[in-house]
């Protein structure tokens, strides 16, 4: 039983995702589950549909998944990532359009409060409305 | 033109390799405008596909295209993983259902529009589709014709030229605003690429 809101980080850098996460965890706790990945298949800069796909599994949770990104490809890589997801867990992961240490912070903070998917991801997103 | 599982291997076999001989001169075209990866990227992506080469090769060609563009999804590391990857599993979806080389177009065309849709972007817009679009419209217009190959070849290069005037507003060169242009986009030269080695293959084998 997990009914809160999960968060994955992807990053074009394994530096930056894990750094995200750490602060994730030290400011708002660990009870939301924070997945994340970054780095090409060599382990350059760069983003890996595969790993993004293992993020997201196991970060699962029934109620969602929320995605933050940083530049381009790990965004369109994660929407081909949901993609590829089964079938029924495709419907419940969103990537958020907000910035990746901030929006991931507001991100899991407003899901420790047990807010929806669409909530957790409005919440992130008005960082990028101003 | 016919095409044989084993002239569908040769066309892989040459693409791939045209592509990662052509590594440098991407990742050359990319640092003026993007984040220089593109030559290094694409080719960890079609080596992948060229040690599948076998398995490709004993596949149906609508199995053989998806498993390439999957292949690339999964081994690229950047943004033209999913948009490659995307154009090979959308024409191998679309083979599934017609025959070649009639509906040649058709099939081109399915792989386009995943293009478009995965990069929510269209022609005119300083990327790999300034390139197939056009190639496309070849397809469409001039079906049938002895010297279609040859238009084709054309066409990709005078495409891919037309992209140096072009101000980026998709992806990592949009972010150079008007500085993008003047230079050539890397996503339409490795579609040239491509399209050229393809097009070199079936001349050999006509």
């Amino acid at each position: 039983m997990n009914d809160l809101v999960s968060i994955v980080i992807v990053s074009h850098s394994m530096d930056i995702a894990k750094g995200t996460a750490d602060m994730v965890r030290q400011m708002v706790g660990s009870e939301v589950k924070v997945a994340f990945c970054g780095g090409d298949p060599d382990g350059g800069l760069g983003t890996n549909v595969g790993r993004i796909m293992d993020a997201i599994n196991d970060a699962w949770s029934s109620k969602g998944v929320a995605i933050l990104v940083d530049l381009g490809g790990a965004e369109t890589n994660s929407e081909m990532a949901v993609e590829m997801l089964e079938p029924e867990r495709r419907q419940r992961v969103v990537v958020c359009n907000a910035p990746i240490v901030e929006g991931a912070v507001m991100a899991a903070t407003e899901a420790a409060g047990g807010s929806s998917l669409e909530q957790v991801k409005a919440v992130a997103e008005e960082l990028s409305a101003g | 033109m016919t095409l044989q599982p084993d002239t569908f291997k040769s066309l892989v076999k040459d693409a791939a390799e045209q592509v990662i001989a052509s590594a440098p001169e991407l990742t050359a075209l990319d640092q003026a405008i993007g984040d220089g990866d593109h030559g290094s990227n694409m080719k960890r992506g079609f080596q992948a596909v060229l040690g599948k080469l076998d398995t490709i090769g004993a596949q149906p060609l609508d199995e053989a295209l998806k498993t390439i563009g999957k292949t690339l999804v999964m081994t690229v590391g950047g943004a033209s993983g999913p948009l490659y990857g995307s154009f090979f599993l959308a024409a191998g979806e679309a083979l599934s259902q017609k025959e070649l080389p009639e509906d040649l177009a058709e099939v081109f065309g399915s792989g386009v529009n995943a293009v478009s849709a995965r990069g929510r972007s269209q022609a005119g817009e300083k990327t790999m589709l300034d390139v197939l679009v056009p190639v496309l419209e070849i397809l469409k217009a001039e079906a049938g014709r002895s010297d279609l190959i040859e238009r084709v070849r054309a066409t990709a290069s005078e495409a891919v030229a037309r992209t140096a005037p072009m101000q980026a507003t998709k992806g990592r060169a949009s972010f150079l605003g008007s500085r993008s242009i003047g230079h050539i986009d890397p996503g339409a030269k490795s579609s040239c690429v491509l399209l050229h080695a393809v097009c070199s293959t079936l001349e050999a084998r006509q």
